[in-house]
């Protein structure tokens, strides 16, 4: 018996623990780049308003950015969420990803709206700065105007508790104020 | 064949009316571009699909991410700069040739120094080898060989 | 009912393959042999009940019993009977009962051809099987049952089968390429087998070697009918994407490409004995480990399944006790004396252990690059991307590095040979390949490539090693005139592997290199040239299919103003799913493809258009084809005819034997 016939087995047991790591990771998720950075400048249009809007205007912080667009099925979902959560004070803007700003201004009119403002982002110029590769999607801007966090799909009341609350200390838990708020 | 177990497209993530073959037609200002254009278009990762290029893939943010290649190319930005700009926003995810970094220096050493230490393990082995070819091989041990066997056992 | 009846008769299959797995190994080890005499019987009893069920579960699908989760999820009323047949192995259940069902195919043929090996040696090997069988069985029934019912609420149809695998392709390419994946088990099996029975000698090599070749050129098939499928089917025109699920079919042939030389070596000489067996145990390895990768969605691919961590765990554990339990066994059981046999450094057996040196580096690199996103993500280290630019980066500089000792090693002799004999054989082939590309270059109409003269020298001299050696093999002897009887299944199938490999590193090289792809819209009437070659849209139409509705157009291409041929792309659109299909029209010859690929209508009776020019790509395929057959051929060998126990080991090596 050598010890050197042992390499392979040792191998494999590397693998294998390897392996069994792979099957609680997300392959699929995927961190933001810009992360750690101030948010990307830029000159857009405001949604409602129509006057050219920088990054000077996300001025209360911290904040959360959303990414909607009305094309964006799971963003009608997480909507009533958003309302709750502004509702608790927390500032939202948005970024009105790749749409059509008339309907952008119906959606707002017909199901309320969360936003301190929205940045009418037609081209999706701002949302590739951002590193933005669908919708929605929301960021964290902590107090210095830096991008904190990013959270990919709908964003619910656990998600929130869960990977937000660095930034927001809601006191009671929305739902007990508000009933069943959230994803439907 | 990006299907080896395409029977596994059961679950697929190829949503609805998306495998159709992306074609554009761009019109380039060189063929040189046209051909810089393809290449970097196959090397850059769309960040929402499964496992696909910007080139082949149906994905909104694909299509986005080619026409800022287009966009770019067609300015005369150069591929390092261009490969920068996708990566500021997007990561080192999108680069499918992973760049140089201090995780990536095995990945790009391995082939190389699996090479080197395989070859000189085998050298080794092949000397030692060869040094009993001959060593069985001589006259004289085979006679001696000969003799032991003829000797009457005590 | 008869989903029930599959269920049961998997069911009882399970049973057996316990059976097979425990009682045959018990006998192994008190030498009962009434307990060992039941191996062959319970593989075949195994075989069969796998087959009912198989069966079982393809007259649902031809029956359109919706009732049935995977019918209802994977067929349609209207798919045509042979896609419905088909579609069985078309999703994550049916392809594992495929799977088991080749198993215990391969199972039955080892009890069949093995009737000469001593009895316990096919107990043993036909036990491991049964335990690898029983892992799947249970696999099968315990997560992934293929006969679950939707009932009450039976669905009034199916879903339907996804497009891309509604093509005659898709019908025998898994299949193949199971055989491939799954024939592995028989040397593994082997191995296993001779390492229990302490036995492991030229014997044992003699034994698994003629199932490596046939399983290793099942895979080779395989692996190519699927590079084929994806060319046309999915309008990129492009053959291999290192996906991540490509690539866990790739490693078992390449490490099956080690073993089957590294067999030769063993077989002929007695030597590398431990070496063997860890490849043996490595090549069935990776086809579990690709298994897994591709089952447990801890890899992003195109294909992989939808993630499920619970079968993911399941095929985890079971590889684990698989590989650890073999590798563990090796540790303890492989022979730690090297063998006396010598042999120089300028021999045969040297060149075959280059050989294994690049197919082991190779193997290793591809499985680097397809965990390295893993790798940095279990560590927190960021997400990374590996792709075609890397692996053809680390791959291609391999396969060129293989190929100068390939034209050598058919010529070269067992235990010692000589570089001044190499040089003398080689020479002339060596000066010729030189010419020619050196005439290449400067008779080639398009500008001198470096990259395409590199691949026709080292094909060339591949090639004509491969014919040298054939030649020598004809002449050489007492009498005069050819001795067409010298070349042997042996040597005819290892040549046919070789110009195989040839054929496919240049057609690599020039698709690679020599394409020419156009993106454009065209309108009716509208013509466009592409190197010699014009095409012109001379109409719109179109066609109804049995499940799809396709437009069609209509492509006269020219060349110099001669008519070559009519091509039809389409873009269907399925009538179940929605889905919508490219449909390539290719006119394929031996030296250039025609591809037309429709996109999207843009405005009035125009599309956007793919058009392809691809010199040489049937090159890859003719040349997998002749690699896959060239393994296949060699079983025909005499030696192989029957395997009753006889002195294998020729003791030296002045005989330059086919390997």
């Amino acid at each position: 018996m050598q010890a050197k016939k042992f390499i392979p087995l040792l191998a494999f047991v590397v693998l294998a623990g390897l392996l069994f790591r792979g099957l609680s990771i997300d392959p699929s998720e995927l961190p933001a780049a810009r992360l750690g950075q101030p948010f990307p400048e830029f000159s857009q249009p405001e949604l409602s308003t129509g006057r050219e809007v920088s990054v000077e205007a996300l001025a209360v912080r911290p904040a959360l950015v959303n990414v909607w667009a009305t094309w964006c099925y799971s963003c009608r979902v997480e909507h009533p969420y958003l309302i709750a959560l502004a509702q608790q004070g927390v500032p939202i803007y948005g970024l009105n990803y790749k749409d059509d700003s008339a309907k952008a201004r119906e959606w707002l009119t017909q199901l309320g709206d969360p936003y301190q403002l929205n940045i009418a982002d037609v081209e999706g110029s701002v949302g590739l700065d951002l590193g933005v590769y669908g919708a929605p999607e929301t960021y964290v801007l902590d107090a210095d105007g830096v991008i904190a966090h990013r959270h990919v799909g709908v964003l619910s009341e656990e998600v929130f508790q869960r990977d937000f609350s660095p930034w927001f200390s809601l006191g009671a838990s929305l739902s007990e104020i508000h009933g069943e708020v959230g994803v439907e | 064949m990006r299907a080896v177990i395409f029977v596994l497209l059961c679950c697929s993530p190829w949503g609805a009316s998306s495998t159709w073959a992306v074609i554009e037609t761009y019109e380039f200002s060189s063929p040189d571009l046209e051909r810089r254009y393809h290449a970097l278009s196959q090397e850059l990762r769309c960040p929402k699909c499964q496992n696909q290029n910007i080139a082949d893939s149906n994905a909104p943010i694909a299509r986005d991410l080619r026409v800022v290649l287009y966009e770019q190319l067609q300015a005369g930005a150069s591929d390092d700069e261009i490969l920068a700009f996708m990566v500021a926003r997007y990561g080192e995810f999108v680069r499918y040739r992973p760049g140089m970094d201090r995780n990536t220096v095995l990945l790009w050493a391995a082939p190389g120094l699996l090479l080197v230490l395989g070859a000189m393990g085998l050298f080794a082995h092949f000397r030692q080898r060869s040094s009993q070819v001959h060593a069985a091989l001589t006259d004289s041990e085979k006679s001696e060989i000969e003799r032991l066997l003829q000797e009457p056992r005590a | 009912m008869i989903p029930e009846l599959g269920h049961v008769s998997l069911i009882i299959a399970f049973v057996l393959a316990i059976g097979l797995a425990a009682v045959p190994m018990w006998g192994a080890l008190r030498r009962d042999i009434a307990a060992m005499n039941t191996a062959p019987s319970l593989a075949v009893g195994v075989t069969v009940f796998v087959g009912i069920a198989f069966a079982l579960l393809a007259v649902s699908f031809l029956q359109d019993d919706f009732s049935v989760a995977v019918v209802a999820a994977n067929s349609n009323s209207l798919l045509p009977p042979i896609f419905k047949f088909s579609a069985v192995w078309g999703n994550h259940e049916g392809s594992l009962l495929l799977w088991v069902l080749i198993l215990s195919g391969w199972m039955t043929a080892v009890a069949y051809f093995s009737r000469g090996l001593p009895l316990v040696m096919v107990a043993r090997v036909l036990s491991v099987m049964g335990m690898v069988a029983v892992g799947f069985l249970a696999f099968s029934l315990l997560t992934s049952n293929p006969f679950e019912r939707l009932l009450p609420n039976t669905p009034l149809d199916g879903n339907d089968l996804n497009p891309l695998l509604q093509d005659p392709g898709l019908i025998i390419h898994p299949p193949l390429l199971y055989m491939g994946y799954v024939g592995l088990s028989v040397p593994f099996a082997f191995a296993i087998a001779a390492l229990m029975g302490g036995r492991l000698d030229a014997s044992w090599a003699r034994w698994s070697r003629p199932w490596t070749n046939v399983a290793w050129g099942f895979l080779s098939l395989g692996i190519m009918l699927g590079s084929w499928w994806a060319y046309y089917e999915l309008g990129w025109g492009g053959w291999w994407f290192w996906d991540p699920v490509e690539n866990a079919s790739f490693m078992p042939w390449l490490m099956g490409a080690a073993l089957v030389h590294s067999l030769a070596v063993t077989e002929k000489r007695g030597v590398f004995r431990s070496w063997t067996v860890l490849l043996a145990i490595f090549a069935f390895s990776l086809s579990l480990l690709g298994t897994f990768l591709v089952r447990s969605g801890v890899l992003t691919s195109v294909h992989a399944f939808a993630a499920d961590p619970e079968r993911g765990l399941f095929i985890l554990i079971f590889l684990a006790l698989v590989v650890g339990g073999s590798l563990l066994l090796y540790a303890l059981r492989a022979p730690s004396v090297a063998s006396r046999v010598a042999y120089g450094a300028v021999s045969r057996e040297s060149l075959l252990m280059v050989n294994n040196l690049v197919f082991i580096v190779s193997t290793v690199v591809v499985l680097l690059g397809t965990l390295f996103p893993l790798i940095m993500d279990a560590f927190s280290l960021g997400k990374y991307s590996v792709g075609p630019p890397y692996f053809n980066a680390v791959f291609v500089p391999l396969m060129a590095l293989l190929m100068p000792f390939m034209a050598v090693g058919p010529l070269s002799r067992w235990r010692e040979d000589s570089a001044r004999r190499w040089l003398h054989e080689l020479l002339v082939p060596g000066l010729g390949v030189m010419v020619v590309a050196a005439l290449l270059g400067l008779l080639g109409k398009a500008a001198f490539n470096i990259w395409i003269a590199m691949a026709v020298l080292l094909s060339g001299w591949v090639a004509l090693g491969v014919i040298k050696d054939g030649w020598r093999r004809l002449s050489s002897g007492m009498t005069s005139g050819l001795q067409w009887r010298r070349l042997s299944p042996s040597f005819l199938g290892m040549a046919l592997a070789h110009l195989g490999f040839a054929g496919v590193v240049l057609g690599a090289v020039v698709v690679t290199q020599e394409s020419e792809e156009h993106d454009l819209r065209m309108a009716l009437g509208d013509s466009e040239l592409l190197g010699a070659y014009r095409f012109e849209l001379q109409s719109l139409g179109q066609q109804a299919g049995p499940n799809y509705l396709a437009d069609q157009a209509v492509f006269e291409v020219s060349r110099n103003g001669e008519p070559i041929a009519i091509l039809v792309p389409e873009k269907r659109r399925y009538f179940a799913s929605g889905q919508i299909m490219t449909e390539a029209a290719i006119d394929a010859s031996l030296w250039r493809d025609l591809y037309i690929a429709l996109g999207e209508p843009i405005g009035d009776n125009a599309w956007a258009v793919r058009l392809q020019y691809k010199p040489m790509v049937r090159w890859l395929w003719l040349g997998s084809l002749m690699i896959g057959f060239g393994a296949l051929v060699t079983v025909f060998d005499r030696r192989y005819r029957s395997q009753a126990v006889r002195n294998p080991v020729p003791q030296t090596g002045a005989k330059a034997v086919a390997s």
